[in-house]
This record gives structure tokens, C-alpha cells and sequence, in this order.
């Protein structure tokens, strides 16, 4: 490791430290963090053009850098749980690629103050990384086992700002109602529109679209300060269909 | 020992019976791959264990004397494996934990992959391997022997696709399994008599497997299968599941959670969805039978970008082409159409609708106004003389299957430009041709089936053709609408409004301001309104030229709709992987070049593998043959005969207008007359220097028909198209036999020459022709992709001359 790669992982060590709730002193696990990190950064500035960034918010960044993945993932997986690709939980699930996370995150465009809603809760992990940047976050998964799962290695962590519900996400949760950002991870073959009415004025939803291993593109729906519903349909990869001008 | 085999007869009945199975297990395999996993990848494990075939011949020719000295017990021990092979190794590679979805990401899974189809190469191995022993053996009868191989893989065929109608693909499994040990019990009558031992034992061998419970035999489908998927929701289950060759469907009812199967919905729709019953097609491609006793209007389908046409006209007498479940029915009724034609080519999915499910639907396949008709699309609307104010062509293929390029291998005769001018023929004027497609990003077959309708409204003679063309879109879905007759102003107006109720884009319309473009569902930038613009313009060609998808349209020569892959683009993908590139890939067909490159090495090491072991023993010494002539003349024919079959049951599809007609009587017939074929030349081949003349002849009689096809088939068709289906299946058949014929001659007769000269190299020989068949099924797809099937065809002749003049 060079020496400035070093430092950074010296003082993002020192982050994690201080972010309280899912940090050990002694993380095993701190390094392969740290890549990870350092991965997803390059990634987005390969794809800066569409994602019309160079950099992620440093708190999303931050956010990956604290929760602890390799504790949402099967035994058998925590040695790879760092590794900037998606894995096999079982049950047919999958956690996502952490570089789709933190784009999806990203777009999301939340402040320390806003109330999240995830449909999909799946192995916990989009809903940590909301944890560690919103007042609230309410998730909902429809398969039991999963649902139960993730809520238990969720409160091992110590997050008491996310409220795993078991259930079906289509009518989203009409008491919390309304939010400032939803995320839609389970697969559906439309948005649901009830999701949209209970998207805030000026909130964001953001929704992958594509199988459990190969995100294929983030459709992002924007409800501005008048309630008028538009979508962004993002590719999370640097790709011009075209070739030269047009 | 090989001389007084000459005198005795060959074991033809058991020849024929482990053919048949072996070729109907080929196909039972590719139907239970398909539900395991995704049909790709079905197609490239199945193609690879059959390198069994080629693999039988590197084994024979280094184990030759052994298995000679125990002919009839290597024999019948070969027979009786294949049957329990056949399902022990299905068994196996259904343990194997291979993640196609993984195997980019995962380097265990290119070694599950290999691992699957090793254990998938034994049946076929050890099935190749008594054949090709017995032909070894009897010399003096190979043209028998190849016959009753011929014959017995053309009843197989015909066999298997029958047998798929009848039963479950497991309990095939199992009759297969049972009827290699049945060709096993029959080869020891044949060889031995009543003195055979170990009988007893094989058929209480047979017993036990037809006794298996089909249970463990039932393909487990991948946990990340669609199906698999929505079965982790508590409460759903399967209530029903019907087989056919043409998939299995299974039937989900979901007691708590409603399963509310509504693609392309609009974001702003209030519309309630009803309750559903899903309806999966191998475990994958989802629809769903709407609960509708009492035949109401369901709203919420005049929120999807495909009621567009509804709101422009009233037509009144409509066609909807792959009617399946029934939506589009649903929607034209809602619109108050009295005449409906449905046609949907599964017949099973009618029943469900019609029988089955019947109240449950509102018998909306037996409401008044609805005609069903059992067909393929293509042929409907060839036959038929009605005309109709709209045709609906909607989302045939689920999105999950369109999006990951699998359908990029199979060809579609749906949305070739000659399809279109046919639908096209058909409207009547001022009505219009809807086509709607899942939108992808970047898009393509969207901007594919723009190009296919700029390009048939040409063909049709129409000079502007962006007068006649509609494109809008949501964020999931696009319809296009091709208008006999240029729009009006009023019709303008109304789609303008249908999309700004329901959060959609228009994409295309005449006249169209380039800032009407992207305005709801935004694109960074408006591809879609770039692309219509210039495909409807002068510069269409070289906006296909420079985009990084093959948006060029299908053909019936060509005719791969679903196949955009450029290889331009694929240095520039890769560098992508890392970040989640792959879906850009278009997989298809990288699977099919990757089958390729393995099929080419692993058929190197097992050809060369004989050559290099044994090439100083003397009876590998080169006499009047050479050993690279054996290679030239067995690696030709073997790659031509199935680009003939290949190409040849593509052309009579466009004909019998059934994909799984045409590829059963084809197949069958083929096989059939090249196994007459075969046995004509039975009476020659103890005459060498004949054989020469024989070979030749075939060839030429290969080529005269072969040509005489290429240039005559389209119009003969044309003109025998209205015949009904049986009198068009016996002319197919008529067709087909004269080229079969000689087509099963060329490799007998170069058989027995080797078999005269240079005994020690039949199995080598047959091993050679395994490989090239193997080959040749994947390099026909990409021969056909590139060029088409008529290039295929040619190509097949110029290797049959090439095989004539090798060992003339």
C-alpha cells in the first residue's frame, strides 16, 4: 500500500471509529473496507457522465466506510463480503454490488432529517447505509425468513432508526406516509403507483431494475415542489449508444 | 476375430434403439436445461456433452484390440450404460451449485459449467461408443449399421416430440433410461442368444428405474428463476402444471399476497389490478390470467402504452397476435370491439384460459365477440383474407429473458420485414399495425422494429414512411403504431393527450418538435426521438452504421430480431465489467462464439489425440488414404449435413408455419431418407473402386437438389402456401427426400473406403464426424446471423465438393 493510500485509511479508520453503532476497534474486516471504498471511488469516476459527478456525497462514501457489510452477509461469505460485486444470501436473494448501493444511495439525495422507505429489505444492507444518514428508515420484506434475518443482524448492529416490517411493500406504509426518499429492490413488474402518492413533494424514489446479479439501470422518479412525477433512467455504467455527432 | 464378424449379422435393432434414445435424450435434456436454466446456456451445455460423440471415437481407436476381442460384452455393457447414465449423470449435474447469472463474477463457475457438461458427455459417450464399436466391427456392413443409426435417431425424434405432449420431461427420463437397457437386453438376443448372461440383472435394472419417483427426476429450476423467485412469498403455490415440447407452464395462485402482473403500468394509474393467476413458461416469462367473472372493463389496461390505439380510432374489427393469457383481448373488449381474433400458437395456454380457468377469466375466450385461433402468428396472417382496423402485436417474451439477450440465438419470424409488409398487408386503411416492446437502456429493439417498419413501408413502395409511423413510450414500455394511411391532426392531438395523462413520451410522431422529446421519462439524452428522426430520414443507414447495437432489421433469411451484439463494441463493454457492464454484453452471443472456441479445442485434443499416440503402430501407417484426407473428407461432410438440416428446417418453418412441426417432420424426414440413403449403398460399398464413383454421385445429387432448393423453395412455397396443413407436410416431406437421400450416402461410402484401406481408422473417423456435428450446429447460427441461412446452405454444398474431391 502506498503511503498517501495509507493515510487515507488511517484517517477513514479514524471515521468509523467515531461513527459509533457499527464500529469495533479492532475490525478485522477494516482494510478489505477501505478497497472497497477506494473501488467504488474510481468506479464512479469512470462513469462521472452519467452519473453527472465526479465524486459521491462524502457522507454516502462515509456511510460504506462504517457498516459493517461481512456481519450482513452468510458466515461463508464475510471473507468476500468486500468485494465491490454482488453475493448469494440465500433464499434467492442477493446483498447488491456495493458501487449500485452507493449510486442508488446517492441519488437518493437524502438529509440527516428524512424518513426513508425500502421495499425489499433483503440482507439489511441499503437499509444500514440509509441508517447512517436519515432520521428514520422503515423497510419492508415480504419473505419471512429474510425479513426475520435482517432484522435480527440489524438490531445486533445496534440500529435503532430502522423498522424492519414483514409484509408486502405494494401499498407502501400508509402510516409513515409521507417520504422524503423510497428505494424499490424488490422486483415488481411496474412501480407501484401507490409508492408514488406516497412520495413527499420534492422526494426521490429510486428503483434497479435488471436480475439479482446484473443491475441493469437505475430508474430514478422525482416528484417536484408541485407534485409533477418525472423519471431519469440512468445507466450505472459509461456507455454512449452513439458514436460521434449527431 | 474381426474376420468372422464379417459373416455374422449386426445387432440393427438395438443400433436403432440406442439412437433413438440417445437423440430423443439430446432433446429431453435441452428442454430440462431450459427450466433449470436459461436456455443459452441450455444450448451450450447440451452442445458440448456432445462432444461424447466425437469423444466415443478417441476412445475406441486407443482402446480398439481390447473392446474387438469383447465385442459383445463391451457392447451391450455400453447400451446398459447409457441408459443409466442418462439419468444417473442428469441426476449429478442437477448437484452441481452452477449460477449461470455468477459466472462473471464467480470463478468457481466456469468449473460447475465444465464440470455439467463432462457428466452430460457421458451418456452420449457411451451411446456414440456402441455404434461406432459395432460399425468398426462389421466392416463389411457399415452402411447397414449407419442406417439403423439413422433411422433409429429419425424415429427419436419424432419419438421425443411426442412423448412431450403425452408426459411430464421427467417421466421421459425415465423411459429413456429404461429403453437403453432394453437395447441392451435386445443386443444380447441379437449377439448371443439365449446364452447371455447378466439379463436378468438388466431388466430388474429397467424395472427399478421406471419405477424412480418422477419427484427426484423433476427439473429443480434455478433459485434465481422468476418462478423460484415468487414461490419464497408465502402462500403461493403451484395449482397446475401442463407440458408440451414447447415448454412446461405452470400455474401460481398466491393466497395473500396479490401477485399484480401489470408491465409498463402507468405511474399515474388509480386503477385497481384485479386478482391474477400467474402462468410461468419454464419457470420463467410471467403473465397472468385476470379474475374477471362477471367480463368487466379492467381499467387499469387502458394505462399501459399499448391502449394507445384505442384512443385514436374505434376500430372494430381487431387482431391480436399472441393472444396468451388474454390482456390484450381483455383490452380490445373493454373498447366495446365486436370482432376479435386471438391467435396463440401454445395450445395448452388456451385450454387454461378457455377450460381450466374459464369462470375465473369470465370466459373470455368464449365471449361472443372473441375468435381463438390455434396458430402461429405468421401463418395466420398469411392465410387469412380478413382485414382489420388493428393488429396488436404485444409483449411476447418477459422482460428478464429480453433484457439479457437471450433470445439473441433464436430466430423469430415475427418482426422480419417480410413479417411486417404481411401484417401490413392486412390493415385496413386508415387502421393500424401496434407494436409494442420492453424498453432496454441504451435502447434497441425498440429502434430495431423502427428500422424493420421504415424498411417494409419502403419495400411496400412508400417513399415517407415517417408520415406513417407513431412511437411513444413510458418508462418500461414503447408502442409503435404504423398507420396504412398518413396520420391526421386529430390523431396527433389524441396521442398527445393519451401520453400527458399517463406520464408517457412521444417519441415519434410527423411533425414531431424535437423539444416534444423526453420530457417525462428522461434519457440523458433523447435517443429515441434521434433515432426515429433519422431512420425515417435519408441518413437511416449510417445511424444504424454508427450505433453500437445492431439495430439493422431482421429478415426471413435472417432472422434474428432479438440479436444486436456488434463486436465494434465489444472492447469498450468489457472495460466496463467491473462497474455492472455486463448486461450491455447481449450474452447470446458471446455464449454461442465461447461454445464455439471450447467445442474447437476440446474436438483438436481429441482428434489429434489417436494421431499422436498411436501414429507409430503399423496399422496407422498411411497407405492410398492418408490420414488427413480421413480428417478433410469426415470433418466436411459431417460439418455440411447439418447445416442442410439446420438451414433446411428454418426455410420450411416459413412454410409449415410451426416452429415444432417443422423442426419434428424436418428432422425426422432427414434423418429418415439419409438412413434409406445409407442402406441403398449397402449393395455398393463391397466394390472400392465404385465406392469412389458412388461418393461422387451422391455429392452431385447433393448439390443439384441442394441448389435447386436455394433457387426454387420461396416460390414453390408462395404457390403452395394455401394447401391445407397435411397436403403442405407431405410436399415438405416430397422435398426433403430426394436430398436427404444422398445425403446419408457420402458417409458410408467413405467409411467403407476407410474400412477397406485403413481398417484401424473407423472409429477415428467417426470420432472426427462427432466433433464436426458439433461444430457445425453452432457455427450454422453464426454463419446464419452473419449471413443468413441461404449463406448456410451454399456454404454446406461447397464442403460437400470439397469432401468428393478429399478422397476422390
Amino acid at each position: 500500500m502506498s503511503n498517501p493510500a495509507r493515510l487515507i485509511s488511517l484517517i477513514m479508520g479514524a471515521t468509523c471509529l467515531c461513527a459509533g453503532a457499527a464500529a469495533y476497534a479492532d475490525d478485522p474486516f477494516a482494510a478489505a473496507r477501505q478497497d472497497m471504498i477506494r473501488e467504488i471511488e474510481a468506479d464512479v469516476k469512470r462513469t462521472s457522465l452519467q452519473l453527472d459527478k465526479e465524486v459521491l456525497d462524502p457522507r454516502v462514501m462515509q456511510a460504506l466506510a462504517t457498516v459493517p457489510r461481512h456481519a450482513l452477509v452468510p458466515e461463508s461469505l464475510q471473507d468476500v463480503a468486500y468485494r465491490n460485486r454482488p453475493l448469494p444470501i440465500g433464499h434467492g436473494q442477493t446483498i447488491s454490488q456495493p458501487y449500485i448501493v452507493a449510486i442508488m444511495t446517492d441519488l437518493l439525495k437524502v438529509a440527516p432529517d428524512s424518513k426513508v422507505l425500502e421495499v425489499g429489505t433483503g440482507s439489511g444492507y441499503q437499509a444500514a447505509i440509509l441508517a447512517e444518514l436519515v432520521e428514520q428508515v422503515y423497510t419492508i420484506e415480504i419473505i419471512e425468513a429474510l425479513g426475520t434475518r435482517a432484522r435480527g443482524h440489524l438490531e445486533a448492529l445496534g440500529y435503532e432508526n430502522i423498522t424492519v416490517r414483514i409484509g408486502d411493500g405494494y401499498y407502501g406504509w400508509e402510516e409513515q406516509a409521507p417520504f422524503d426518499g423510497i428505494v424499490v429492490t424488490a422486483a415488481a413488474s411496474h412501480i407501484p403507483p401507490p409508492l408514488i402518492e406516497q412520495l413527499k413533494n420534492g422526494g426521490r424514489m429510486i428503483v434497479p431494475v435488471g436480475s439479482r446479479f446484473m443491475v441493469q439501470q437505475l430508474v430514478l422518479v422525482k416528484k417536484d415542489s408541485q407534485g409533477k412525477v418525472t423519471t431519469r433512467q440512468i445507466l450505472p455504467v459509461r456507455f454512449v449508444p452513439l458514436t460521434g455527432e449527431h | 476375430m474381426t474376420g468372422a464378424g464379417t459373416l455374422e449379422r449386426p445387432p440393427l435393432v438395438s443400433i436403432s434403439l440406442v439412437s433413438a434414445s440417445a437423440l430423443a435424450y439430446e432433446i429431453l435434456l435441452m428442454r430440462l436445461f431450459s427450466i433449470i436454466q436459461w436456455h443459452h446456456f441450455a444450448y451450450m451445455i447440451i452442445s458440448l456433452a456432445l462432444l461424447g460423440y466425437g469423444a466415443s471415437g478417441t476412445f475406441i481407436a486407443l482402446a480398439r484390440p481390447w473392446l474387438l476381442a469383447h465385442y459383445p460384452l463391451a457392447y451391450r455393457i455400453n447400451l446398459a450404460l447409457f441408459g443409466l447414465s442418462a439419468i444417473a449423470c442428469y441426476l449429478a449435474a442437477q448437484q452441481v451449485p452452477l449460477n449461470a447469472e455468477e459466472i462473471l463474477w464467480d470463478w468457481h463457475q466456469p468449473l460447475y459449467l465444465l464440470a455439467v457438461y463432462l457428466l452430460l458427455a457421458l451418456p452420449f459417450l457411451f451411446a456414440a461408443t456402441a455404434v461406432a464399436l459395432t460399425l468398426t466391427r462389421y466392416r463389411q456392413a457399415i452402411a447397414r449399421v449407419y442406417a439403423a443409426d439413422l433411422l433409429g435417431a429419425g424415429l427419436g425424434s419424432l419419438g421425443i416430440i411426442l412423448l412431450l405432449f403425452a408426459v411430464f420431461p421427467g417421466t421421459v427420463l425415465k423411459l429413456l433410461g429404461a429403453l437403453g437397457l432394453l437395447a441392451s437386453l435386445v443386443a444380447a438376443r441379437e449377439l448371443q442368444g439365449r446364452r447371455a448372461r447378466g439379463q436378468v440383472a438388466t431388466l430388474l435394472a429397467a424395472l427399478l428405474l421406471l419405477a424412480l419417483p418422477v419427484a427426484w427426476l423433476a427439473p429443480q429450476p434455478s433459485p434465481y428463476k422468476e418462478l423460484s423467485q415468487i414461490l419464497r412469498i408465502g402462500g403461493t403455490r403451484v395449482i397446475e402444471e401442463r407440458s408440451s415440447p414447447l415448454g412446461v407452464i405452470s400455474v401460481l395462485e398466491s393466497a395473500r399476497v396479490p401477485l399484480r402482473h401489470a408491465p409498463g403500468l402507468s405511474l399515474h394509474s388509480s386503477a385497481p389490478l384485479p386478482e391474477q393467476l400467474g402462468l410461468f413458461t419454464d419457470a420463467g416469462g410471467m403473465t397472468a390470467i385476470n379474475h374477471n367473472p362477471q367480463g368487466q372493463a379492467l381499467a387499469y389496461l387502458d394505462d399501459l402504452t399499448t391502449a394507445l390505439p384505442y384512443y385514436l380510432a374505434d376500430p372494430q374489427r381487431v387482431l391480436v397476435l399472441g393472444a396468451g393469457a388474454g390482456a390484450d383481448v381483455q383490452q380490445a373488449l373493454n373498447h366495446g370491439v365486436t370482432q376479435i381474433d386471438a391467435v396463440e400458437l401454445n395450445p395448452q395456454l388456451i385450454e387454461l384460459v378457455r377450460q381450466d380457468h374459464g369462470d375465473w377469466a369470465g370466459n373470455l375466450y368464449d365471449h361472443p365477440a372473441v375468435r381463438v385461433h390455434r396458430g402461429e402468428a405468421r401463418g395466420f396472417v398469411r392465410h387469412s383474407r380478413a382485414t382489420y382496423d388493428l393488429i396488436q402485436i404485444a409483449l411476447l417474451d418477459a422482460f428478464g429473458a429480453s433484457s439479457s439477450g437471450l433470445h439473441a440465438l433464436n430466430e423469430s419470424y415475427l418482426y422480419t420485414v417480410e413479417a411486417l409488409q404481411d401484417y401490413l398487408a392486412r390493415v385496413a386503411p386508415g387502421g393500424y399495425l401496434a407494436i409494442s416492446r420492453w424498453i432496454k437502456l441504451p435502447p434497441r429493439d425498440t429502434l430495431k422494429l423502427v428500422a424493420s417498419a421504415v424498411a417494409a413501408l419502403k419495400a411496400s413502395g412508400i417513399t415517407t414512411p415517417g408520415e406513417r409511423l407513431a412511437l411513444i413510450r413510458g418508462w418500461q414500455t414503447s408502442t409503435l403504431l404504423v398507420k396504412n394511411g398518413v396520420f391526421t391532426s386529430d390523431e396527433l392531438a389524441r396521442l398527445q393527450d393519451f401520453c400527458r395523462t399517463r406520464a408517457f413520451d412521444t417519441a415519434w410522431y410527423p411533425g414531431m418538435p424535437a423539444d416534444a422529446a423526453n420530457r417525462v421519462n428522461i434519457f440523458e439524452q433523447p435517443y429515441f426521438y434521434q433515432a426515429a428522426a433519422a431512420l425515417t430520414g435519408a441518413e437511416g443507414a449510417a445511424f444504424m452504421d454508427r450505433y453500437k447495437f445492431d439495430i439493422t432489421p431482421a429478415t426471413d433469411d435472417r432472422p434474428y430480431f432479438f440479436h444486436f451484439f456488434k463486436w465494434e463494441a465489444l472492447p469498450e463493454i468489457l472495460a466496463l465489467r467491473g462497474q455492472g457492464g455486463l448486461p450491455l454484453l447481449e450474452a447470446g452471443y458471446l455464449v454461442l462464439v465461447a461454445t464455439l472456441l471450447q467445442a474447437v479445442i476440446l474436438s483438436a485434443v481429441l482428434i489429434l489425440l489417436p494421431l499422436l499416440v498411436l501414429r507409430g503402430r503399423r496399422e496407422w501407417q498411411a497407405t492410398s488414404v492418408r490420414s488427413v484426407q480421413v480428417v478433410v473428407y469426415f470433418f466436411a461432410i459431417g460439418l455440411a449435413f447439418l447445416f442442410v438440416e439446420i438451414a433446411f428446417i428454418q426455410k420450411f418453418i416459413l412454410f409449415l408455419h410451426h416452429p415444432l412441426y417443422a423442426v419434428a417432420i424436418v428432422l425426422t424426414a432427414f434423418l429418415l431418407f439419409a438412413g434409406a440413403g445409407s442402406a441403398w449403398t449397402a449393395r455398393r460399398d463391397a466394390h472400392p473402386r465404385l465406392a469412389r464413383y458412388a461418393t461422387v454421385g451422391a455429392v452431385s445429387g447433393i448439390a443439384l437438389f441442394g441448389l435447386l432448393y436455394l433457387l426454387l423453395l420461396d416460390p414453390v412455397f408462395a404457390a403452395l402456401l394455401h394447401l391445407p396443413v397435411v397436403l403442405r407436410i407431405l410436399v415438405s416431406i416430397a422435398l426433403i427426400a430426394p436430398l436427404a437421400f444422398f445425403m446419408g450416402m457420402p458417409f458410408p461410402l467413405g467409411l467403407a473406403r476407410v474400412a477397406t484401406e485403413r481398417p484401424a481408422l473407423v472409429p477415428w473417423a467417426w470420432g472426427i464426424n462427432g466433433c464436426a456435428s458439433v461444430l457445425s450446429a453452432v457455427l450454422a447460427t453464426l454463419l446464419a446471423i452473419q449471413f443468413g441461412f441461404s449463406a448456410v446452405i451454399i456454404a454446406a454444398l461447397l464442403l460437400y465438393a470439397l469432401a468428393a474431391l478429399s478422397l476422390h
